[in-house]
């Protein structure tokens, strides 16, 4: 058997393990455990019963369809985002680079409620696409649409912005020089060596818009089956006290994270594949 | 001959895209933002004032700013013993302690707070224990903090492990081999190359912290004056329709935003070389 470490003459390993599997303990392992605990005593029926209900089934589908169609948007939006900060210089452009984070640094409850008072038909943005365009946005699905796209924007364009930094100029002066034009150029040279960064980009944005709460529930406006995401659902059976379904459409909702993190990781584990074979 | 400019950085193709990377960042970050301060300033000072001198807001700004302060020196003592045992000793489960650390920001934060109703709520194994010595964590401060500490709990290590693994492990060796004990070693080699990625995560964490809202809804319990934070107060107040009392509340966080972007910009000035080691 092999040892558990190998010898360092560095001090201090007993002192540093201990405290942090302690903390990751408190913090992380036994929370997770009382989830896997408290699943377990679940029958089959309950779960069942609490999964499948039609209010549930919609609450599922709203937050699947307004988070993919936002992360799609992101992923458009970021790659020119990223493009536009990497490629041009400009006056304002550290402006644009800080301004993409603000999503990271304000609180979602406070993005939220702005968010909601500016599109609702009274508010400054929603008063104009509902007079010139016929088109709610505060309490649609439209809107849960806009205050995910707010929330996922930085998550593409941070991981799209370093694999652009880091592309030789090498490959597109062959590109050139072989005879192909600007568009060729994007895409048979530039773009397929974004495409890990972006799909990376995107199921983080997904993933995040799933589980999304705090933006979300003012501009939703929380209409049942039309507007509930699935974040709420959770929220309103703990107000009930009803642990069992809480964490039935909880566990459900992880298992959606985990198959878009996983899809992820497998993919970029091909392409890291594939790039070392070659080299 | 004529040059010829492979990234050329003019024409069309920057126009657009700098155009509707600006048009996208005013509609969704600068409109949002100005928006706040608009509303909250809207019926004058005087009632801005009366409402952000009000003593509930004031008790939410103090919890707000005792929970961050409670996640940054939790985080930052897990962070450091985490990345310096991750990255100076060699032993089996690294892979797994890693994984375990970034668990948290993959969770919904309502699956997050569930988590911790399942942990110490009423129907836990351990209820009666925490009852019997009479601690009250769910519905109660120690739930807001602990709920907060968990959404922010990789955001220091993860700034720091790469800083760490980049510099390796021959300084700490040759120090060791000289005598010196652990502290100093930590002391007057390991922590000149971390600090700047240390304030870069507690600066990441404290963003986070004073704006998290769905984890510390579920464990708040909504008891006004007693624990709710300030994301959790505007919400209470945008509900009762009080909105110039909901976006005065919202317009001191986002002032703590605007500073943690400008900080986060300067950091990264500043810390320049160390901070680039975590790419």
């Amino acid at each position: 058997m092999k040892r558990f470490r190998n010898r360092s003459v560095i001090p201090g390993f007993g002192l540093s393990f201990g405290l942090t599997i302690s903390i990751l303990s408190l913090i992380v392992v036994i929370p997770l455990c009382s989830l896997v605990l408290f699943s377990a005593q679940l029958t089959v029926k309950e779960f069942w019963d609490a999964v499948t209900a039609p209010r549930i089934l919609a609450s599922y589908a709203v937050s699947l369809k307004t988070a993919f169609i936002a992360a799609a948007i992101n992923a458009v939006m970021g790659l020119i985002l990223a493009w536009t900060i990497v490629r041009y210089d400009f006056p304002g452009k550290r402006l644009i680079d800080g301004a993409i984070e603000l999503p990271f640094a304000l609180p979602t409850a406070v993005a939220g409620i702005s968010l909601t008072y500016m599109t609702t038909n009274k508010g400054l943005v929603g008063s104009f696409f509902h007079r010139y365009f016929d088109v709610d946005i505060a309490y649609t699905s439209l809107g849960i649409v806009v205050a995910l796209i707010f929330i996922g924007i930085p998550f593409v364009v941070r991981t799209v912005q370093p694999v652009l930094e880091k592309i030789d100029i090498q490959y597109e002066e062959a590109a050139f020089l072989l005879g192909a034009n600007r568009w060729k150029i994007f895409t048979t040279v530039i773009l397929p060596e974004l495409i890990p960064a972006l799909l990376s980009g995107f199921s983080l944005a997904f993933a995040r818009g799933l589980g999304e709460y705090g933006s979300v529930v003012f501009i939703s406006g929380n209409i049942p089956y039309k507007t509930e995401i699935a974040p709420l659902m959770i929220m309103a059976q703990l107000q009930e006290y009803d642990y069992a379904s809480a964490t039935s459409i909880a566990l459900v909702m992880l298992f959606f994270a985990f198959v878009i993190l996983s899809v992820n990781a497998y993919v970029q584990a091909r392409t890291a594949r594939r790039v070392n074979a070659n080299a | 001959m004529k040059e010829v400019v492979i990234r050329k950085n003019s024409g069309p193709l920057k126009a657009f895209c700098i155009a509707s990377s600006a048009l996208f960042l005013i509609l969704f970050m600068a409109t949002p933002l100005a928006y706040i301060l608009y509303v909250a300033l809207r019926q004058g000072v005087k009632a801005y004032w009366t409402s952000i001198s009000d003593p509930y807001a004031v008790k939410a700004a103090v919890l707000t700013l005792e929970t961050t302060i409670w996640a940054i020196v939790v985080n930052s003592i897990f962070g450091i013993v985490s990345a310096w045992c991750v990255t100076k000793y060699a032993f089996h489960g690294k892979k797994l302690i890693s994984a375990l650390i970034d668990l948290p920001v993959a969770v919904s934060p309502i699956i997050a707070g569930l988590v911790f109703i399942l942990t110490f709520g009423r129907q836990s194994w351990l209820y009666p224990y925490l009852e019997k010595a009479g601690i009250q964590i769910v519905f109660a401060t120690p739930g807001v903090v602990l709920a907060t500490i968990f959404v922010t709990f990789p955001f220091i290590s993860r700034e720091l492990i790469p800083v760490l693994s980049a510099q390796g492990t021959d300084e700490e060796e040759a120090a060791a081999l000289m005598g010196a004990k652990t502290w100093t070693i930590f002391r007057n080699v390991t922590l000149p190359h971390i600090k700047w990625a240390l304030l870069y995560g507690v600066i990441l964490c404290a963003a986070r912290a004073m704006g998290e809202f769905g984890a510390v809804s579920v464990l708040s319990g909504h008891l006004r004056g007693k624990t709710n934070t300030l994301p959790l107060y505007v919400e209470l107040l945008y509900q009762g329709y009080d909105f110039t009392g909901a976006f005065a509340a919202s317009s001191i966080l986002v002032i703590c935003a605007v500073l943690i972007l400008i900080l986060r910009v300067w950091l990264e000035k500043k810390g320049g070389k160390d901070l680039d080691l975590r790419k």
